[in-house]
Order: C-alpha cells, then sequence, then structure tokens
C-alpha cells in the first residue's frame, strides 16, 4: 500500500486555520529552520480514504476472535468512549485552579476508592501510564520502604521464571537485581527455590496470580509469608487480575502492592499498543512513597497532595486521566454483581475452551486454569514439523487473532489462549473447530501451514532483512 | 553433524578459540550459530576494555532471541571484528573464519576442549 | 448479569456442565478457602443511561474555558474533525500491539508514517513508536547518552518543572547523577555547564523554548558538549519546530518532546505522547518500540516491528528500558494531525502562536505587565504582576477565561491559534476591569 508521502502532491492542503489577524510578527531571520520538513501535502478526503484502507489491514476486536494470552482483548463498551469524549473532560488543562477541575478530581478519587476495594489496597495513584510503568513505580515503592528503613542491602527481587519480560526488566530499572527461581511441576512457586532465594538481600517479590500459565498459585500464602518472614515486600502484577477480580483480591493474598492494566481487565481500549494506564495500589504502610499529586477530599472539595516521602513523579501530572475515565465507567456499570460475574465468565472460557481442544492439542498443565491456557505443540512439531507459530499463522487465515505464541518461555512451542468473558460460547465453537482443522492440516498438508497465511494483505514479513537492514523510516529523493 | 575444525579449541558454551603469539582470537561454533538462526546483530566490547574466563563479553540477537557469547579467556580485548557490525549474517555463512574478538594479556583460561570432546558435549545438547 | 457477557446464566450453567463442573465456583477451588471474598463491597451495577448521566454530572463540576492563556506544557489548539473521525475508527481503537503483521498492517504502517514524519519535524535519523509522554522520553533519552565511565548528566533548570520531577526520580533509581544547572535571566547559563562539565559527564538536556517560552542557544551548548565527549538532548516545542531550527540542524543528538499539541485534547494531563528521535548511531540505544519496513515472502512491501532484541519480552532484566504499551493511538493522531496540516498548515501555526503571543505581549506591557526577560520568545513569556495573580486569576475564572500561570517570579502568559486578536482584546479589557 502507497504511504502518505508517495500520495502527497505538491501544493494540495487543506484550510483549517483562519488568517492571522494579530499583526505581522516574525522571528528574526537567524532562527528560521532552514531546512525543508517533508511532511505530506494531501486533500481531505484523499487523507481520510488512506486511513480507512489502513483501517481495513487492521484486526480489531470486533472484527472477530481476539484470544491473545496475557492480553485480556475484551469487549471496549462504546458507552466508555462516550463518557470520554465529554468536552469537561477533554478540555480540561492539567494546571486549571482547583475549583475549576473538582470533576477530574472525583474521577480519580472515585477511581481509587473502587479500585482499593477490588484489590483490598489502601491507596492508589494513577500516575503511571502502562503496566510495565505501574510495576517500575510499585517497584520504586519497595525501594523508598528499604531505604527509609536504612536496610540497603536488600538489592534483590525475585522473579519467577514464568513471568512476563517486564518484571526483570522493570526491576533493573528500579535499581535492584533479579533473582530468577524455577517453577514446579505444576507451574506454580517452588515453595523450596523460594526459601532458598529469600534472605537479607531480598527486597521482595514479583509475582502473577493466576500466573502465565493461567494457573492460580494454591499455596500463595505460604509464598507471600516466605517473603514477610524474610523481610522482603509482595508485589502482584495485575496483568492476570481479570481471572479474580471481585473474588479474591491481593491484599488480600498477602500482597503489599500491585499495578492493574486498566487497558486490560477494565476494559479500555488498547489503541494498537496504547495508550493504557497502570495505576499502582499499596496498603497504607507504604503510601506514603507513593508520587505526588494524590488526590484527597476535605469538606466535599477535592485537593492534591504530596505524600510525605513521595519517590516523587513517574510521569507528567496525573497520568492518561482520560483512560481512567473510561475505566470508572466500566467499573459503574458492572457494579458489585458484574465484576465477579465478569472473571467467572472468563474463567469459564477458558476452561470451557481448554476442555475442547485437548484430546488433540497437549495441555502443557492439564488442570483447571483460570483466565487462560497454554498448549505445548512440542509433540505436534515433532510428528509434523508444524510448529506453533504455523499453527498460530494459520488461524489468520480464518479471521482469528492468534493466541500468544511462544510464552512463556518454560513452556516449548507455547500458545496461550486467553478467550475473554466478553466472547460467546459459539465464538469460541467456532474457533475450536478451526483449531481442530488446523490440527488435521498439520498432518495431512503441513507445508501449507508452513506457508500460512494464504488470504491476508501480506504473507510472513522478512523480519530478518527488516533488523539485519533497517529502514525505519520513509527516504525522500530532494 | 557439524564440522569442527581439528586446529581450534572449544568451550562447552559454544564459542571457539585460537591461540597465535599470545593473541587469542575468539569465535561462535557452527552448533551455536545453528540453534541461533539468522544472526541480526552483534554486541561486542569496546577494545581495551577487560574480559574474563567464563564470562559474558557481548551477546547476538537473532529476530526473537538474544544469548550470551562467554569469553574462552581472560585478558583485555585488542581487537573486535567490525565488519560483523555492519553484516552479522558472516557469521552465519562461514562462523569459523568470522571472529568476533582479539584478547591478549592473557592471564587465564576457561576450560577448552579439542574438536573431538566439543562434538561430544553438542552430541549430548542435541 | 454482568454486563457486556452475552451468554444468560442458564446457558453458562450449560457450558459448565459439558465440562463436567456444577457451579463457576468449581473453578476456583485452587483459591484458599479463608481469601475467597464473600462480598464485593461496591456500588451496584447500573444501566447505560444512568451511567452516562452520573459521569456528566461529574464533567460538570470541571469549568471548561471559553479561552485558555495558559500552556506550561499543554496546550489549548484546535485539532482538525478529521483527527477525530480517523482515530475514533474501531479497528485503530481496539487492536493490540501489532504482533501479528500480516493482519496489522494498518497500524505499522501508520506507525512508519509517524516515524518519518517526526524524523522530519526534528531533522533526525530515527524514530521510535513513541513513550509515554515528554517527561518520560527526556528520562529515557538520559539514559540513552550513559556509558560505562559517564553517570552524570547536566540538567538546565529552565526545564519544565514537571520533566525535572520525572527525570529525578527516574535517574536516582539507576545512579545517574543529575547536575541542576542554574539559570542566567531564564537561559542556560554557558558557564554553569562548563563549570558542572566532566569526564563523567554523560550529556546535558535542556529545552528549547524552554519553559519561560525562550528561544534556547542550542548550538553552541551542542558543540560544548561534543568537545568535551558528551551528548546533547535537546526537549523541543513540536509546533515551533515548523517555524524555528530543528535539533537536526544543530547538531543536536537525540530530540525529545510532548506531542500532545499534535491533536491530542489537553484532557487534564493525559493520554500524550512522548515521541523521540535520534542520530543513526543511537538507533540501538532507543527504548520502546520501533516499525521498520523490509518484504513479505512474495516481495510485498511489509511493516514490522523491528530490532526487537533491544526490548524486554526478549532481553529480560538487561533490556535498554521495560516499555511494552507505549501511546500507539497518540502516535497514529499526531500522524494524522500533521499530515492533515501539512508543511504549510503547521507552518501558518506556528506563525499563528508566534504572532498572536507577540501581540499579547504588547497589549500586556501596556498594562503594566512588562516582560520579565528580553530574549526571543515564541508563544509563552513571562510578565511581571502588577495586580495579585491569584486574584487576576479568579477574576478571570469568573469569566470563563484561563489567566497565564501565577509562578513564583511573575505570570507565564501562553498564546496559541485559538487566541485571535478579539479573544485577545477581551482579555486585556476584562484585565483592565481588575486593575481598576
Amino acid at each position: 500500500m502507497k504511504l502518505l508521502f508517495e500520495r502527497s502532491v505538491q501544493g494540495r492542503r487543506s484550510d483549517i486555520l483562519p488568517e492571522i489577524t494579530t499583526g505581522n510578527y516574525r522571528p528574526d531571520e537567524k532562527y528560521l529552520r532552514q531546512r525543508k520538513m517533508h511532511l505530506p501535502e494531501i486533500s481531505e478526503v484523499d487523507l481520510g480514504r488512506h486511513y480507512t484502507q489502513l483501517m481495513k489491514q487492521t484486526h480489531g476486536v470486533n472484527d472477530g476472535f481476539y484470544p491473545l494470552g496475557s492480553c485480556t482483548m475484551k469487549y471496549n463498551p462504546r458507552i466508555d468512549e462516550e463518557t470520554a469524549s465529554l468536552p469537561s473532560f477533554t478540555q480540561i488543562h492539567p494546571l486549571q485552579p482547583l475549583s475549576t477541575v473538582q470533576g477530574c478530581m472525583e474521577v480519580l478519587h472515585k477511581a481509587e476508592k473502587l479500585l482499593c476495594e477490588i484489590t483490598g489496597m489502601d491507596a492508589m495513584t494513577f500516575e503511571p501510564a502502562a503496566g510495565a510503568h505501574g510495576e517500575y513505580t510499585g517497584l520504586l515503592l519497595i525501594r523508598k520502604y528499604h531505604q527509609d528503613r536504612n536496610d540497603s542491602e536488600r538489592i534483590n527481587i525475585i522473579v519467577p521464571d514464568s513471568a512476563h519480560g517486564t518484571n526483570p526488566a522493570s526491576a533493573a530499572m528500579a535499581g535492584f537485581k533479579v533473582v530468577n527461581i524455577p517453577s514446579n511441576g505444576k507451574g506454580g512457586v517452588d515453595l523450596d527455590a523460594l526459601r532458598n532465594a529469600v534472605g537479607k538481600d531480598t527486597a521482595g517479590l514479583m509475582l502473577t496470580n493466576p500466573n502465565t500459565l493461567g494457573l492460580f498459585d494454591p499455596n500463595i500464602l505460604e509464598i507471600t509469608k516466605i517473603v514477610h518472614e524474610a523481610g522482603g515486600l509482595c508485589y502482584y502484577d495485575g496483568a492476570n487480575l481479570n481471572a479474580v477480580m471481585g473474588r479474591v483480591r491481593p491484599g488480600d493474598m498477602g500482597f503489599d502492592c500491585v499495578h492493574l492494566n486498566l487497558h486490560k481487565t477494565f476494559a479500555t481500549p488498547h489503541g494498537g499498543g496504547g495508550p493504557g494506564s497502570g495505576p499502582v495500589g499499596c496498603k497504607d504502610f507504604l503510601r506514603k512513597y507513593l508520587p505526588c499529586h494524590m488526590v484527597e477530599e476535605r469538606d466535599e472539595f477535592y485537593y492534591f497532595t504530596d505524600p510525605e516521602k513521595s519517590m516523587g513523579q513517574v510521569r507528567s501530572f496525573y497520568g492518561n486521566f482520560l483512560v481512567v475515565v473510561k475505566a470508572l465507567t466500566y467499573i459503574l456499570t458492572l457494579g458489585k454483581k458484574g465484576i465477579p460475574e465478569a472473571s467467572g465468565k472468563a474463567v469459564l472460557n477458558a476452561n470451557y475452551m481448554m476442555h475442547r481442544l485437548k484430546d488433540h492439542y497437549h495441555v502443557a498443565y492439564d488442570q483447571i486454569c483460570m483466565h487462560e491456557f497454554v498448549l505445548s505443540l512440542e509433540n505436534l512439531k515433532k510428528e509434523t514439523g508444524v510448529s506453533a507459530m504455523d499453527i498460530a499463522k494459520g488461524s489468520l487465515d480464518y479471521g482469528i487473532h492468534p493466541p500468544t505464541m511462544y510464552f512463556p518461555l518454560i513452556v516449548h512451542e507455547a500458545l496461550m489462549f486467553e478467550p475473554a468473558e466478553t466472547e460467546s460460547r459459539e465464538t469460541i465453537d467456532e474457533a475450536v473447530k478451526i483449531y481442530l482443522d488446523l490440527f488435521e492440516k498439520a498432518y495431512s498438508d503441513p507445508e501449507y501451514l508452513h506457508n500460512a497465511p494464504h488470504h491476508c494483505p501480506i504473507g510472513r514479513p522478512d523480519d530478518v532483512k527488516a533488523a539485519r537492514e533497517p529502514v525505519l523510516k520513509y527516504e525522500f529523493n530532494d | 553433524m557439524f564440522k569442527n575444525p581439528e586446529e581450534l579449541q572449544y568451550t562447552k558454551t559454544h564459542e571457539w578459540v585460537k591461540e597465535e603469539d599470545g593473541i587469542y582470537t575468539v569465535g561462535l561454533t557452527d552448533y551455536a550459530q545453528d540453534s541461533l538462526g539468522d544472526i541480526v546483530f552483534v554486541n561486542l566490547p569496546q577494545v581495551g576494555d577487560t574480559v574474563a574466563a567464563g564470562e559474558s563479553f557481548g551477546d547476538v540477537e537473532s529476530v526473537k532471541a538474544v544469548s550470551d557469547v562467554f569469553s574462552p579467556v581472560s585478558g583485555v580485548v585488542a581487537e573486535i571484528n567490525e565488519e560483523i557490525l555492519d553484516n552479522p549474517a558472516l557469521v552465519n555463512e562461514d562462523c569459523y573464519g568470522t571472529w568476533l574478538i582479539k584478547v591478549n594479556e592473557v592471564t587465564g583460561t576457561e576450560e577448552l576442549l579439542d574438536a573431538k570432546a566439543y562434538e561430544e558435549v553438542c552430541a549430548n545438547e542435541a | 448479569m454482568g454486563r457486556y457477557i452475552p451468554e444468560t446464566l442458564s446457558e453458562q450453567e450449560a457450558m459448565l456442565r459439558e465440562i463436567g463442573y456444577t457451579s463457576i465456583d468449581d473453578l476456583y477451588s485452587m483459591v484458599p478457602e479463608q481469601v475467597r471474598l464473600k462480598e464485593l463491597n461496591i456500588p451496584e451495577g447500573k444501566s447505560e443511561m444512568e451511567v452516562l448521566e452520573q459521569m456528566k454530572e461529574i464533567a460538570d463540576h470541571n469549568t471548561v474555558f471559553r479561552s485558555v492563556f495558559r500552556g506550561a506544557g499543554v496546550y489549548a489548539h484546535h485539532i482538525p474533525a478529521i483527527v477525530k473521525t480517523i482515530t475514533s475508527k474501531e479497528e485503530f481503537l481496539t487492536a493490540y500491539t501489532p504482533y501479528q503483521a500480516e493482519i496489522s498492517q494498518g497500524v505499522l504502517q501508520s506507525i512508519f508514517e509517524y516515524q518519518t514524519q517526526i524524523c522530519e519535524l526534528t531533522g533526525l535519523d530515527v524514530s521510535n513508536a513513541s513513550v509515554y509522554d515528554g517527561a518520560v522520553a527526556a528520562a529515557e533519552a538520559i539514559f540513552m547518552t550513559l556509558e560505562r565511565n559517564k553517570d552524570e548528566i547536566l540538567v538546565s533548570d529552565t526545564i519544565d518543572p514537571e520533566t525535572l520531577a520525572v527525570i529525578k526520580t527516574y535517574c536516582e533509581s539507576r545512579s545517574v547523577k543529575v547536575k541542576l544547572l542554574k539559570n542566567r535571566n531564564h537561559l542556560t547559563d554557558p558557564d554553569e555547564v562548563r563549570k558542572n562539565l566532566n569526564e563523567r559527564t554523560a550529556g546535558l538536556y535542556l529545552e528549547n523554548p524552554n519553559y519561560y517560552g525562550l528561544i534556547e542557544d542550542v548550538e553552541s551548548f551542542a558543540k560544548l558538549m561534543h568537545e568535551n565527549k558528551a551528548r546533547i538532548i535537546e526537549g523541543c516545542d513540536p509546533v515551533s519546530l515548523a517555524l524555528y531550527r530543528s535539533p537536526g540542524e544543530m547538531d543536536v543528538d537525540i530530540a525529545v518532546g510532548e506531542g500532545q499539541q499534535l491533536g491530542m485534547p489537553m484532557g487534564f494531563g493525559g493520554p500524550y505522547l512522548g515521541f523521540m528521535t535520534c542520530r543513526k548511531e543511537l538507533m540501538r540505544r532507543l527504548p520502546g518500540r520501533i516499525v521498520g519496513e523490509t518484504t513479505d515472502h512474495d516481495g510485498r512491501r511489509a511493516f514490522v516491528l523491528t530490532l526487537q532484541a533491544r526490548e524486554q519480552h526478549i532481553r529480560r532484566e538487561k533490556a535498554s528500558s521495560n516499555i511494552c504499551s507505549n501511546e500507539a493511538l497518540c502516535a497514529m493522531t499526531a500522524s494524522v494531525y500533521l499530515a492533515a496540516m501539512g508543511p504549510q498548515g503547521m507552518n501558518d501555526l506556528a506563525l499563528s502562536c508566534y504572532s498572536n503571543a507577540h501581540y499579547l505581549a504588547e497589549k500586556l506591557a501596556e498594562l503594566g505587565f512588562r516582560r520579565m526577560d528580553d530574549g526571543e520568545f515564541f508563544n509563552e513569556f513571562l510578565t511581571a504582576a502588577p495586580v495579585d495573580p491569584k486574584l487576576l486569576e479568579e477574576r478571570l475564572t469568573e469569566k470563563k477565561i484561563l489567566s497565564g500561570l501565577p509562578l513564583e517570579d511573575g505570570i507565564l502568559w501562553c498564546a496559541t491559534e485559538l487566541n485571535t486578536k478579539e479573544k485577545i482584546d477581551e482579555l486585556i479589557a476584562e484585565i483592565r476591569e481588575v486593575i481598576e
């Protein structure tokens, strides 16, 4: 497809701004830009059509089944978009006088109260703009806590080998050393390995529960106890909260702080990779280290306050505010019963789909799963040469977004399915049929799958060429 | 089976090394390049850096993985192969003709294997 | 029934029975009894109509100003209608990160176009696909300059305080020493730079125009840094780049900035867009996602996420950054905005901001709000306050006019294309009334 720049014709433009009426002010010549700026010169109608074509080459949640594991691709309610588009939210400058932003403050305050109740935490910041950003913020809380107690030896963060890649990366960014511990045979934390790993140097543990295998760790209370007894804190990676929200709370499982992915669990759209929102909640004893700009209510008026020993800021202002508006709308809509119903249906969907696939595909850990499950295609690959990648690419031809591939790293030829609660039984049945067809195809015509997809806008791209000879922008001739 | 030149020595972590007049030349073995797949970038240390036997001195990137490269010897980096920074495919195409770094002032080495012993290591991993 | 779940309860029970269970609670048997929540203590759910009503009521507790003379990092601009139309398309809005290139060419191409346009604005070689906001972009850029023996960064105190706060947090956690440089007349002071520069200096971060709206002598700082084997990072205002010399023309190594002005509403602070561009030799140090062009097996043009081995999902604790989700839709917004405006439109916009601000400065000076600095400014400037700035703010708020931002040493005023002559004259009339 043509790029914007290839549609550009010199002199074309839209009339967007009026004539300048304030006079003929101009900067001195010496300040002026000399280099030509190649922006597209394009009419509004052609611009619109360009993006409509791009839109047709993009698979969104409403284009079909989207079981991308770990990403919670649930339906994004339209009402959430509508509330977040209200001009009295969108047209607010973040540095307006407090009396003129009471509505925005109320959104933050309400969202904090509701999400604290859902997570079992006492305070929450909305500054982090995404999940990884939340992890970083949560880890800084842990760092501040130990520093404040002059416990400078605590430099290790323990991370299970099944963890999301952001966990170790965030720990490193927050100035910690990462200690990886292996999983046990059931996909949970190996308690002995954990006991051996903790000590005076333990700052904390980062854990996802259910973990990235989609399994709830039944030893969770023992796990958090081991860490606490060693003087460390427990961090809950909320990426998988959709399995348990409204049913069990990180705070009750022994976690001291948590980040949420509003763009997963609380139905705000992913926007092709962002913006997200990664609020961080904590127990009371960590409150004083939270980022600046916490919202407090006194005499029916909202104020910003900076916690006593605040870590400072991790982002400008108050985070991705309009995303919080969407999440709040969602929570108010679902309410006390809707939240656990959503998680329950997500878990039902995953178990239902797993059950229907497991006579053919090998389930990596064959037990009750939570909101997602992992298949290992190692045997299939040995027998047919067809890999997890081939099956994933094969599903593209059926209009299905593939599951997460090759993750978690501890399962070979992994495919991780997360059929979110908003997927209907019919959709799952249809997808199961397709995956069973693909399974048969692996035996009857493996070559076909090696070359899949066959009916997408492009075939498999040459990733090696892209990385060896990077072309990262359009090159203009003049 | 991979053909590993007799005149080179090898590490269990799949590097080859050749000593000439106190200068140790280090590269990746055929087994390593094959299991990595298409190499798209090689991160090398700088000349003058010290390296330690058994410790990582750089890494190689394929499209979806990155693997550490371990030094067979302790010493100082005397030279790096600039050519592979621009053309990492050379490691795939001719791994024994494409070195990564040269080390001098060597003070110690990792346990080094001859071609035959190294082939046994590979056979056990496969 | 939880809203947005397609099945009725009895349908769900049928699904359960088929897989051998009787209730949803059976599926939670792994959860220890004592931590199972009996009841979630939040209000009952509401209908769509009620929720919309409630949210509108909350929103009504905000004041939307008719005219905004406040910037300080966030700016009110006209957003072309086409921008919102395109970026609200469900496919763009709801897609995940484009891991599967075959069905994500739309998102991938849009990011490639974004990268190209940001490179054009800044005059630099490589752009990433965005980070959270301008402040985080600055902090991440600082990390890009670090070398094994260079772990100090010089930061001008003329930068946005929000950005400074984020830089401090990020640098502290990575044990990077921040040396804050005292300004001279609200400009970065070359003597301060020289005084603080040493062999451990990795780079200098400054903003242009700076927080006070003033144009900095970036080129001479670039020269100074390069002579000392250090880098220079320029935090830039993307609108000003249509008019003023670009980072690329001034020998800057890394240019970053807040992209909110490129089609995003002020939205009480976000979502915004952190853009980052750099010279080619720093390409592999860029954090976050980058889209590249390649071909598919039939030789068709294709776009993919590339240079991924830098990133957290592969490199884990050794990754250059932990960023995963970015601000992709905001990047697309910026891309559509720049294309809708075009080179001439961007130039007109920058001139309009410049002109309106200079007219405003003249009119304010007539009322005794004299500029505190005499340097070149783009569309923001600091003035003295002949009346109590808080009182002025209050009185103007009653008229739904947002005054300049009261700072310790004056008032920081701003004008964009929205502050037309009419609006400025109205402001001046209102201020005159307050003074009298």
